[in-house]
């Protein structure tokens, strides 16, 4: 499974944690782009087609949730799916997060075959 | 008349617990090293490497992450499987997320009301030789534990 993918987290650190899970998950990433707040994300889909998301939820600037629901009125990330990658793992975050449009939720801290468990289905769907 | 109503006070007799342990999965997942008890007259290194996260909504407080140089850095050259001469860029955002990872994982352990509880970004500070001070009367929980055979401290200054 070949695919580009967004990674939003205001940690670095934390997106390059994700990349190595999603290659520990066997998924091959032909491409990744990096942003550190929903924002940046947005203003990233200008110039990249991804086929997959992962993004955190509290970053400043723009938080997660904020982004899930701006998404919708990005033309070129119509049906590209969303999966949270959170601490904040509350039944309302999830409820939040899952009604602004996200298709899952990984709760931090998460071992590469959680990430595996969660990704692997949501990129299946999109076939 | 309308009666009072008193939100439910949480019960804080389990949380000392709930902390050692959010404070040894998040290192045992995501640094990839098993947290050790500590001797109680084990003395924690010069501490210069502090992460705070806020914790507001149904239970307000802080929480820190206490760590020397050395261990700041192992955790962020473990975290990113990089050698520790490596990883001085990356120290303030490894720990800072590390403790925002306890702090979420502690904040998801407990049951959920439904009332927001709100976690900060976190915030690192460098340097050992200043005081904490909580400008509110409340709970402090501290749990001292050995990562790689050197003390770090993790603590919950309870504010509400």
């Amino acid at each position: 499974m070949a695919i580009r993918t967004l990674i939003i987290d205001d940690s670095s650190v934390m997106r390059k944690i994700v990349e190595r899970s999603l290659r520990q998950a066997g998924i091959d990433l032909t491409e990744v782009v990096e942003a550190s707040n929903g924002a940046e994300a947005l203003n990233a889909l200008k110039s990249s087609t991804v086929d997959l998301i992962l993004c955190d939820i509290n970053m400043p600037v723009m938080n997660g949730l904020e982004f899930v629901t701006q998404l919708k009125s990005v033309e070129s990330a119509k049906g590209v799916p969303v999966v949270m990658i959170t601490t904040e793992a509350s039944e309302s975050h999830v409820v939040q997060a899952l009604s602004a449009g996200a298709r899952g939720y990984i709760r931090k801290p998460f071992t590469p075959d959680q990430v595996k468990e969660h990704v692997i289905p949501v990129l299946e769907a999109k076939k | 008349m309308t009666p009072n109503v008193v939100a439910a006070q949480p019960d804080r007799s389990t949380w000392l617990p709930l902390l050692r342990l959010s404070a040894c999965e998040v290192f045992e997942i995501m640094v990839g090293s098993k947290l050790q008890p500590v001797a109680e007259h084990q003395t924690p290194p010069r501490l210069e490497f502090t992460s705070m996260v806020g914790l507001a909504g149904r239970i307000c407080g802080v929480f820190t992450l206490c760590t020397s140089a050395r261990s700041a850095a192992l955790i962020a050259s473990k975290m990113l499987g990089i050698e520790p001469h490596e990883a001085d860029p990356q120290i303030w955002d490894a720990i800072g997320e590390v403790c925002n990872m306890i702090a979420g994982n502690f904040k998801n352990k407990l049951p959920d009301t439904g009332e927001p509880c709100m976690l900060s970004v976190p915030t690192v500070i460098s340097g050992g030789d200043y005081n904490f001070r909580p400008l509110t009367d409340g709970d402090s929980l501290r749990v001292m534990l050995a990562f790689e055979g050197v003390p770090i401290v993790v603590s919950l200054e309870v504010h509400s």
